[in-house]
């Protein structure tokens, strides 16, 4: 039971961990900014790109939503990362971040908001442009506020899925939260500086898991 | 022609085409055992947990709770590299399989009970009326129902968990990724990780197409 302690809850560890690991965590808290407004706006881009009545256009959003929900996000951030380089395009390990986790993010965004989209009644389309209104003014007005709302859990959802995924970074040495933990645990011989990370991410994540639960079940129950 | 000669170089094509198929095998049966025990471990939680046990169920949130907030790869590192220090030496594969079949676990349980909470109270009572066990009448009235409404979540989830098998080249498992990333540094050369993206799209693309098909086939309707 010693053991255990002093080898995953080593208090004089951690505090000395801790101002490394808190650097760590504002990098994952930026990060996390510019993944999810980008996933966001991408993904709803890509969601109409994917209804539209244009084949060419449908199809191109079809095409790259089923192939970065295929290829796992840590394989295409090493391709961009380690990849790049040998076509000439060197990128600091922030930028490939992002750019890596835009294409998976988007790609499971645009999911989520063609699945709300696609649950709002034909009627209030046609209703709408009966009225007179354009397809954009229809489709901001009328098809997606209702749509954005019957989506709000699984948005949240995924958003908790982008701050987990933000932890990949620590691979290509983006010293975000878990690398800075990482780093500390082989400084000092001993995890509990990654117990410690484990508990800054639960501080952050469980309570939004716990909202998650709760409005699944509220809809399970209406 | 030179990002073909980076991306697509035959020569390196042909040296690491045995390699990266032995690596796919890993891929595929670190994936097939983490779905068995996950989906399988998942179900019987939610049967328990439909016993309403408070002390028990207590636990059970818990661990679904912990499992869907945590970054995978923290997880990873704490047991591949804290293990060993209280006597239990676990190899990479097992760290990989073990986590993984963790995190599945919790978010089939909460699927799962999540299709068990929406079967109505009526089934439930007339299960009970036509002299059925409580037992009988979870086995064989809810949770067959409860499985259905859960297929559509639970694929994605399973495409999403299984793809997080890449993150066993962090700790060297000799799986699609890690075994292309040290074929690029070997070689010079892009190819390899090219290779790994085409080696996972062979995999999980007609998984994805399936989840598609399983979305429509199964979306529950009331």
């Amino acid at each position: 039971m010693d053991m255990f302690l002093t080898t995953f809850f080593n208090i004089d560890i951690m505090m000395q961990a801790l101002p490394l690991l808190l650097k760590g965590a504002v990098t994952t808290l930026q990060l996390c900014a510019v993944v999810i407004i980008c996933g966001l706006f991408g993904g709803l881009m890509l969601a109409l790109g994917a209804l539209s009545p244009r084949g060419w256009l449908r199809w191109t959003s079809v095409i790259y939503i089923d192939l970065f929900r295929a290829i796992p996000p840590l394989v295409l951030l090493i391709f961009v990362y380690s990849g790049l380089p040998f076509a000439g395009l060197e990128l600091a390990p922030f930028s490939a971040v992002v750019i890596a986790f835009f294409m998976n993010n988007s790609a499971y965004f645009a999911e989520v908001f063609r699945a709300g989209i696609n649950a709002v009644p034909k009627g209030q389309t046609e209703a709408a442009r009966a009225t007179g209104l354009s397809p954009t003014q229809t489709m901001i007005h009328v098809v997606l506020p209702p749509a954005i709302r019957n989506v709000l859990p699984d948005l949240l959802s995924n958003t908790v899925e982008v701050v987990k995924l933000t932890s990949l970074a620590s691979v290509v040495s983006l010293s975000e939260l878990l690398y800075s933990a990482n780093m500390a645990r082989s400084v000092t011989y001993n995890a509990s500086p990654l117990v410690l990370a484990a508990l800054l991410y639960l501080a952050v994540l469980w309570p939004l898991v716990r909202v998650i639960s709760r409005y699944q079940r509220g809809l399970a129950v209406k | 022609m030179r990002f073909l000669e980076t991306f697509f170089n035959p020569a390196v094509i042909g040296q690491y085409l045995p390699d990266i198929f032995a690596a796919m095998w890993v891929t595929i049966y670190l994936a097939v055992a983490t779905v068995i025990t996950g989906v399988l471990l998942g179900g019987v939680l939610a049967c328990i947990r439909a016993a309403n046990l408070k002390v028990v169920n207590f636990f059970i949130i818990v661990f679904a709770d912990i499992m869907r907030a945590l970054p995978p790869l923290v997880l990873i590192l704490i047991l591949y590299f804290g293990m060993p220090s209280v006597g239990l030496s676990l190899s990479a594969e097992v760290v990989i399989w073990l986590v993984l079949s963790a995190v599945l676990t919790a978010f089939a349980e909460e699927i799962f009970w999540g299709g068990l909470t929406a079967v109505p109270a009526g089934q439930w009572e007339a299960g009970r009326a036509t002299g059925h066990s409580k037992f009988q009448t979870l086995i064989y009235i809810a949770l067959p129902q409860a499985v259905r409404m859960g297929i559509p979540p639970l694929v994605n989830r399973i495409l999403a968990t299984t793809k997080l098998t890449a993150l066993g080249s962090v700790i060297g498992v000799k799986e699609i990724l890690s075994v292309a990333s040290s074929a690029q540094s070997f070689s010079g050369s892009a190819t390899p990780l090219t290779m790994a993206a085409v080696a996972y799209m062979i995999i999980f693309i007609p998984a994805v197409i399936a989840s598609h098909w399983v979305e429509r086939r199964f979306s529950y309707k009331m």
